[in-house]
C-alpha cells in the first residue's frame, strides 16, 4: 500500500505541475484572439492559422487539465443527496465511480482516439482551411489528455482506499487554498478599513460544497 | 427480460442516469458511463450496431473545434480580473450616496450597480460578494428589513446571468445551435425589464412598508461640497443635458440622416455620445478646475466611465457586428486587464489564480458536455429524443402547454442542479421539440435562462444565498457610525427574502410567454441580422478544421444516400451521429474514411 501511496503522490505531483503550466494558455488564447481581433479590423488582415491555434489552445486547456481538475475535486457533482453522507460513504462512492464510471470511459475514449492520431500523423492531414494548421497535434491531445485524466483516477482511487483504510485523512475534502471569492471578500475589507466589516466573519469555506 | 429491456430501452436509460447522477460522482463521468453503459447493452441486445462506439471520438473533436464554446474561458477569465479591480466597490459607494437620501435610495443603487456589472462581468458570486460586505452593513446601519435587504442583493447579483455577456446565454446558444449574439441581443431587453421589475417591487415597499427602506439621513453622505450643499442639482443638469444631446442625436443624425441604421447600431452609438459629452464635461472641469460640476457630479462621471468602457468594447462591438462574442470576450478580457494594470491591482498571485480558476471552470465545464454528447450518442441511437418528443407533444394544450410543462420541470429540477447540468442535459432533450413546434429557439433560450436564473436564488442551494450569507454578519456586532449593536442576519432572513424574487422571476417567465415580443422585437432588425452574418462568416471558416469538414463529408454522404437534395440544418450533432452510423452500415469498419481529406 505504501508503494501504492508513492505512486499516487507521483501522479498528483504531475498533474499539479501539468495544471500549472497549462494555465498559462488561458492568457496567452485571450492575447491571441484579441490581437486577431484588432488586426483584422484595422489592416484587414486575416489568417486561419492564427483563429485556429486559439481552439487548439482551448483544446489543450480542458484536455490537459482533466487530471488536474479531478485533482483538486472541481469536477461539478450533485452532492444533494450524498454530501450529507459520511466522509466514508462518500470514499466508497468515489471508489465505485472511479471504477465503473471514470475508467471505462477514459479508457474507451483513448483506445478509439488513439487509431485516428495514427492515421492523421502517417497522412500528415492539414486542415482544409487555407493556410490551416496540421491536424495530428490536435487529434493527439485526444488520447494524451485522457491518459493523464486516468492517471488521476487511478491516484485518486488509492487515496481512497487507503483513507478507508485510516492510512491517510479524507482526501475528498478540498485543500484549503483560498478561493477567487475568499480573496476578493478579503480584499475588500482591507482597502476599506471598515471596523463594521471587519467585525463580520468572512468565511466563504465554511460549508462550501460543490456548486448547486 | 429482454423484450422488455429492448422496449423500454430510452426511459430505463434515462431513469439510470437519474439515478447515478443522484449518486453524487461528477456529472460529466456519470453521464459519460451511463451511455457507455447502454451503447453496450443496446449492441449486446442486437438493438445497436457495434460500430456505433466509433463515433465517440469525433465527438470529442466536435467540441473541441467549437468556436462558441472559447468565449467561456474568455468571459470567466474576463470577470474574474475585473472583479478584483475595485470597481464594483467604486460603484456601490458612489451610487449609494447618490440615491441614499431618497426612501428604498440604496435597494435602488444596488439594482442598478447590479445590472451594470452584469453587463461587464457576469459573475454572480463577485457580485453578490461585493453588495454584501458594502450595501448590506449601510443597509442594516439605517435599519433596512432585512429580507428586503439579502433578497435585493441577491436578485441583483444573479442579473449577471441573464444580462448579457453571461455564460449562460453562450451555452444556451451553443446547445440550441444559435448565434450568440442573436441570444446577446434577444437577452438585452428582458434583463432589463427584470431589473426594473426588482426596481418596482423596491418602490412597492416604500409605499406599503416605508419603514422597510428608509432614506438615509443628510449626514450619510460624505461626497459633499465645500459649503455643505449636496451638489444633487449640479448631477441633475449633467444628466438632463447629457440626456438631452444624445436625444438630440438620436433625432438629427439617425432620424434625419440615416434613417436605415439598425436599432441596436443606434443605441450603442448615441450611449457612446452621451458619456463621450460627460466625460469631457468632468475631464475639462478637473483640469481647468473650472469648479461648474459638483464633487459627486464628477465622481459619478469618473466611476461610470470604466464599466460603461467595458460595456462598448465587449456589447458594443459585438452589437455593431465589429466583433464575434467570442473576440468581444478576449478583448474585455485584455480591457480587464489593463484596466486593473491601470489601477495598480494587478499582481502576479492575482494573475495565475485567475488562470487557475478559468482552467478548471473551462474543463469542468467542457467535460460535462462531452458527457453529454456520450449520453446523447446511445440515447438518439435508441430513438431516446422520439419518446422525449412524444412524451412532450401529447401534452395537452399544444404549443403552450410545451411551454408550461418544460419551465415547470426547470424550475423545479433547478432547486437542485446548477445550470451547466440544466442546459447541457435538458435542452438537447426539449429545444429539437421547440423547434417542432415552431417555437422559435432564440426567444426559447431567453425564456429558459430568465427561469434558470432561478436557481441562484432558490432556497436552500442557490448559489447566490450562499455566498451571501457567507459575506453577511453571522453574530452580532457594533456599528462603527451609529456605535448601535446589529443584530446577526439569520440564514432564515436571506432564505425568507429571496422568495419575493423568485416570484417575480416566474412573472417575468409568464411575461415573456405572453408578450413574445420582449424577447424578438426588441433590438433584432432585419437588417442588422444580415450585416452580422456577414461577419460571423470569418471566424466560422475556421471551425472547419476538423469538427465540420468531417460533418459536412457525412452529412453529404447520408443525403446521398437516402437521395435527398437539401441539407437539414436542425440537429446537426445528432445528424452527424446518424450519419456516421449510415456510414459505417454501408462500408462496414471503413469509418475513418469518411474523414479522410484529398
Amino acid at each position: 500500500m505504501n508503494a501504492l501511496l508513492a505512486l499516487s503522490r507521483a501522479i498528483d505531483a504531475m498533474s499539479e505541475r501539468i495544471g500549472r503550466v497549462i494555465f498559462w494558455l488561458v492568457l496567452v488564447a485571450v492575447l491571441i484572439s484579441c490581437a486577431n481581433a484588432v488586426v483584422r479590423k484595422a489592416f484587414n488582415y486575416s489568417s486561419n492559422s492564427f483563429l485556429e491555434i486559439q481552439w487548439y489552445l482551448f483544446s489543450a486547456i480542458f484536455l490537459f487539465c482533466a487530471g488536474y481538475t479531478l485533482k483538486h475535486n472541481e469536477h461539478v457533482r450533485i452532492d444533494i443527496i450524498t454530501g450529507r453522507l459520511s466522509a466514508r460513504a462518500r470514499a466508497m462512492i468515489d471508489i465505485f465511480g472511479t471504477i465503473f464510471f471514470l475508467l471505462p470511459v477514459t479508457l474507451l475514449v483513448m483506445w478509439l482516439s488513439w487509431p485516428l492520431f495514427v492515421d492523421a500523423y502517417e497522412r500528415n492531414e492539414v486542415s482544409t482551411n487555407a493556410g490551416g494548421l496540421i491536424i495530428w497535434p490536435a487529434r493527439l491531445m485526444v488520447p494524451i489528455g485522457f491518459f493523464l485524466l486516468s492517471m488521476q483516477g487511478i491516484s485518486e482511487l488509492i487515496k481512497r482506499i487507503a483513507f478507508l483504510m485510516g492510512m491517510i485523512p479524507d482526501p475528498g475534502e478540498k485543500a484549503h487554498e483560498k478561493t477567487m471569492e475568499e480573496q476578493l471578500a478579503d480584499e475588500i475589507v482591507r482597502s476599506r478599513g471598515d471596523q463594521a466589516i471587519a467585525e463580520e466573519t468572512v468565511d466563504i469555506a465554511k460549508g462550501r460544497g460543490e456548486p448547486t | 427480460m429482454t423484450a422488455f429491456l429492448i422496449e423500454n430501452i430510452a426511459p430505463l436509460m434515462f431513469g439510470a442516469l437519474v439515478i447515478v447522477l443522484l449518486l453524487g460522482y461528477p456529472v460529466a463521468f456519470a453521464l459519460g458511463a451511463v451511455g457507455l453503459a447502454f451503447g453496450f447493452i443496446g449492441i449486446e441486445a442486437g438493438l445497436l450496431r457495434p460500430e456505433l462506439l466509433q463515433a465517440l471520438p469525433e465527438r470529442i473533436f466536435g467540441v473541441m473545434a467549437n468556436d462558441t464554446l472559447l468565449a467561456v474561458p474568455f468571459f470567466t477569465f474576463m470577470g474574474l480580473i475585473l472583479e478584483r479591480s475595485g470597481m464594483a466597490e467604486d460603484l456601490l459607494e458612489t451610487i449609494g450616496q447618490v440615491f441614499g437620501p431618497i426612501r428604498g435610495g440604496l435597494a435602488y443603487a444596488v439594482v442598478f450597480v447590479g445590472a451594470l456589472l452584469a453587463a461587464t462581468t457576469g459573475v454572480v458570486a463577485a457580485s453578490v460578494i461585493a453588495m454584501g460586505l458594502i450595501s448590506l452593513p449601510i443597509m442594516l446601519r439605517y435599519g433596512y428589513d432585512r429580507r428586503l435587504a439579502t433578497g435585493v442583493i441577491a436578485a441583483s447579483g444573479t442579473l449577471a446571468q441573464i444580462i448579457p455577456p453571461s455564460l449562460v446565454l453562450i451555452i444556451m446558444a451553443d446547445q440550441l445551435g444559435k448565434s450568440v449574439g442573436d441570444m446577446y441581443a434577444g437577452a438585452f431587453i428582458p434583463g432589463f425589464v427584470l431589473a426594473l421589475l426588482y426596481a418596482s417591487y423596491v418602490i412597492g415597499v416604500t409605499i406599503f412598508k416605508p419603514h422597510w427602506a428608509p432614506a438615509l439621513p443628510p449626514e450619510a453622505r460624505t461626497l459633499r461640497e465645500a459649503n455643505g450643499a449636496s451638489g444633487n442639482r449640479s448631477l441633475l443638469v449633467l444628466t438632463v443635458l447629457v440626456a438631452a444631446v444624445a436625444v438630440a442625436f438620436w433625432m438629427v443624425y439617425y432620424d434625419r440622416y440615416h434613417p436605415d441604421v439598425a436599432t441596436d447600431e443606434r443605441i450603442v452609438i448615441t450611449m457612446l455620445v452621451g458619456v463621450g459629452l460627460a466625460f469631457l464635461a468632468a475631464v475639462v472641469n478637473k483640469v481647468f478646475k473650472l469648479g461648474l460640476l459638483s464633487r459627486i457630479a464628477e465622481r459619478v462621471t469618473f466611476v461610470l466611465i470604466p464599466p460603461l468602457a467595458l460595456i462598448f468594447l465587449v456589447l458594443g462591438t459585438i452589437f455593431l457586428g465589429v466583433a464575434t462574442p467570442t473576440e468581444g470576450g478576449a478583448m474585455g478580457a485584455t480591457g480587464a486587464l489593463i484596466m486593473a494594470v491601470a489601477r495598480r491591482r494587478l499582481s502576479l498571485s492575482l494573475l495565475k489564480q485567475a488562470m487557475n480558476t478559468t482552467a478548471k471552470l473551462s474543463t469542468f465545464v467542457v467535460f460535462i458536455l462531452i458527457g453529454a454528447r456520450v449520453f446523447s450518442l446511445t440515447f438518439y441511437a435508441v430513438n431516446g429524443h422520439v419518446w422525449v418528443e412524444h412524451l412532450l407533444t401529447s401534452l395537452p394544450g399544444g404549443q403552450l402547454g410545451f411551454l408550461i410543462a418544460v419551465n415547470l420541470l426547470i424550475f423545479f429540477l433547478a432547486f437542485f442542479l446548477d445550470f451547466f447540468e440544466l442546459a447541457f442535459i435538458i435542452i438537447p432533450l426539449v429545444g429539437p421539440v421547440a423547434e417542432k413546434l415552431g417555437v422559435d429557439l432564440i426567444w426559447f433560450g431567453v425564456l429558459l435562462a430568465v427561469n434558470m436564473q432561478t436557481s441562484f436564488m432558490h432556497p436552500p442551494f442557490g448559489f447566490a444565498l450562499f455566498y451571501l450569507r457567507s459575506v453577511a454578519a453571522a453574530k452580532s456586532y457594533v456599528d462603527r457610525i451609529t456605535r448601535r449593536t446589529i443584530a446577526p442576519v439569520t440564514t432564515g432572513q436571506i432564505y425568507w427574502g429571496s422568495v419575493p424574487f423568485v416570484v417575480i422571476q416566474v412573472i417575468m417567465v409568464a411575461l415573456i410567454i405572453a408578450f413574445p415580443d420582449i424577447v424578438s422585437g426588441g433590438l433584432a432588425k432585419k437588417e442588422k441580422i444580415d450585416t452580422r452574418n456577414l461577419h460571423i462568416e470569418i471566424p466560422g471558416a475556421a471551425k472547419g478544421g476538423i469538427g465540420s469538414q468531417q460533418d459536412d463529408l457525412t452529412k453529404a454522404l447520408e443525403r446521398a444516400m437516402r437521395g435527398e437534395p437539401e441539407p437539414e440544418k436542425s440537429q446537426e450533432d445528432d445528424d452527424t451521429a446518424k450519419a456516421l452510423e449510415r456510414a459505417m452500415e454501408q462500408n462496414k469498419g471503413d469509418a475513418p474514411a469518411s474523414t479522410d481529406k484529398k
